[in-house]
């Protein structure tokens, strides 16, 4: 019914020079549904990772889940159903083994964190170079964002959907335990629930963006959307709003830039978001160079 | 999920007491065999030297803190407002004043329950009863930190618990805004709460507080405040050793391996003290 009016549009972006490859290519195409999944989801949860003050326990964790996705690898080959159980499940056990640490004995959240995932790590490195081979751990660091199949798109999309309904639910007991979790533990029980609940949502993303873009480049879609909104806005709302804008920006011109310029496509893409973040650092109202120069005017009170 | 059970409009305080309460930390005694009965609607001043367990005392009285021996009847299940002395607070969140004292109101809206217009009328009296009118929108890292702590009190408000615990809830405010505070004091007693606060300005003590708890690791006299704050008292009060002697035998009432069995098999005085007994 609507094909004339699509037709021109299609057969005008097909023609496009810039935007005609996500048109005329299948993995093109699942690779945008990939990154926009992805965006949807790791966006937000990195604005909450860096409120929390978490942003490198990120990176940790995306480490930490290498162990996991090797074993899986050992097991079951380059299985996407394989590896994704192990690696939640190596991610699951460090942020719970360390959670419980830090809540328990004098340790702070961060050595507990640190100790556990380079456990974890040291583990998984040793799995991969004693059984896998350099293909293999060039696709487990880098990600395979251009060989998407249904169904990895279809967990991409899974793990959005769960991370957006976990975000709902946990949305005010997570920022109280941001803001002010002594507050929290003192007039519910939620705490630990938006604890592990979040860091059980941060697992899961860097699970999906290992897939995607692999463990090294997981956290970038995290952590530097939330970094650069900080620059331009003051308030939780349209942080989370401008995060997942940025990364959704910087998937579809990574993309298309790694496609022009024939580029490995998960660095291009977090080094839109970086070209984003240093821009912003320069040019936006909390940035370094206009939060450095004193006001020219002031206000009467 | 499950939350403290919460009846709204049920104020009545509880009869707090301790009985026999040692609270410490490394089984060194910060809080030493004290007991004490707190009538329902006092306003209470906890004082006492630096070190002398003001502090680890409210926290048990908040539930922080599990005693190493004795007990704290009254408590349980009672919605209790409690501001420490350093709050996990972190004033760069970007939020803005009236979101974070609404959160006062967690005991009616839960995690999931909706604000509504007169949960936001609530918010706002209370920031009206602070002097923080004008002040909904801003963000929290805007404000001073006296400003700061009439929107913590704000939220003291909104949480409406019958027993109000504060430690040191006036250090780094000034004499205008401890002045109003303290009014609010007087309001949460007249309408029955009990009112616990650590404080160090003793003529603040003097002037506002009837009762006195003076603290020094042991209880050195509860009551009153004219008759608590007596020379003697104070002079004894000050005699207390502060560090923790590492050498020190164990007491002679110390928990057997069973729990807190010497409460009942060796009643103790509270003039008894450790410090004498550890002196070669």
């Amino acid at each position: 019914m609507s094909e004339p009016a699509v037709t021109p549009f299609l057969a005008w972006l097909m023609t496009n020079p810039l935007l005609g490859p996500l048109v005329e290519f299948g993995f093109m195409r699942s690779a945008l549904l990939g990154c926009v999944a992805l965006s949807l989801s790791a966006a937000p949860v990195g604005v909450f990772l860096m409120l929390r003050r978490m942003s490198l326990t990120g990176d940790a964790m995306a480490h930490a889940i290498l162990p996991g996705a090797a074993i899986g690898y050992l097991v079951a080959g380059l299985s996407l159903t394989a590896m994704t159980i192990g690696g939640v499940f190596a991610g699951l056990a460090v942020a719970v083994g360390s959670g419980l640490v830090s809540r328990n004995t004098v340790l702070r959240e961060d050595t507990s964190l640190a100790a556990f995932y380079l456990l974890s790590l040291a583990l998984g490195v040793l799995i991969v170079s004693v059984r896998g081979n350099s293909v293999d751990l060039l696709h487990v660091l880098f990600g395979t964002v251009l060989a998407l199949d249904d169904p990895a798109l279809l967990l991409l999309g899974g793990i959005c959907a769960v991370t957006l309904a976990g975000l709902a639910l946990l949305y005010r007991p997570l920022v109280m335990e941001c803001l002010d979790p002594g507050f929290l533990r003192q007039v519910s029980r939620w705490s630990p629930v938006a604890h592990y609940g979040f860091l059980g949502l941060l697992v899961i993303n860097l699970v999906a963006g290992f897939h995607a873009l692999g463990t090294l480049m997981a956290v970038g879609i995290m952590v530097l959307p939330a970094a650069t909104a900080r620059f331009w806005v003051r308030r939780l709302g349209p942080l989370l709003l401008m995060a997942t804008a940025l990364a959704l920006g910087a998937s579809l011109s990574g993309l298309l830039l790694s496609y022009h310029a024939d580029l490995p496509t998960s660095p291009t893409i977090v080094l839109s978001l970086g070209a984003a973040y240093l821009l912003s650092l320069l040019l936006a109202p909390y940035g370094a160079l206009r939060h450095q120069r004193p006001a020219s005017s002031h206000l009467k009170a | 999920m499950p939350h403290p059970p919460a009846d709204p409009t049920a104020s009545a305080a509880p009869v707090i007491e301790l009985h026999n309460l040692t609270l410490g930390y490394d089984r060194h005694p910060a809080v030493h065999h004290v007991s004490a009965r707190i009538a329902p609607g006092s306003l209470l001043a906890l004082v006492g030297p630096n070190g002398a367990g003001k502090s680890t005392l409210i926290k048990a009285l908040a539930g922080e803190l599990r005693p190493i021996s004795g007990s704290v009847s009254g408590l349980t299940g009672q919605r209790i407002a409690w501001l420490p002395q350093h709050s996990g607070l972190d004033p760069s969140f970007p939020i803005d004043v009236r979101r974070m004292v609404a959160m006062g109101l967690w005991h009616r809206v839960g995690a999931l329950g909706r604000f509504t217009a007169e949960h936001r009328r609530l918010c706002d009296e209370a920031l009206a009863a602070v002097g923080l009118t004008g002040f909904e929108s801003r963000g929290l890292d805007t404000l001073s930190g006296g400003q700061l702590q009439r929107a913590l009190f704000a939220r003291l408000i909104l949480q409406d618990a019958p027993v109000v615990l504060l430690d040191e809830p006036f250090a780094a405010v000034d004499n205008r805004t401890s002045t109003d505070l303290l009014a609010l004091l007087h309001r949460w007693q007249r309408q029955g709460k009990t009112v616990i606060v650590v404080l160090h300005d003793l003529a603040q003590v003097l002037a506002h507080f009837p009762l006195t708890l003076l603290l020094a690791r042991e209880l050195v006299a509860f009551g009153p405040t004219a008759r608590v704050l007596s020379e003697t008292n104070w002079g004894r009060a000050q005699r207390m050793q502060e560090p923790f002697d590492d050498d020190a035998p164990l007491c002679a009432a110390s928990p057997d391996p069973q729990g807190d069995a010497h409460a009942h098999a060796h009643p103790h005085t509270p003039t008894h003290t450790h410090r004498e007994e550890a002196l070669p």
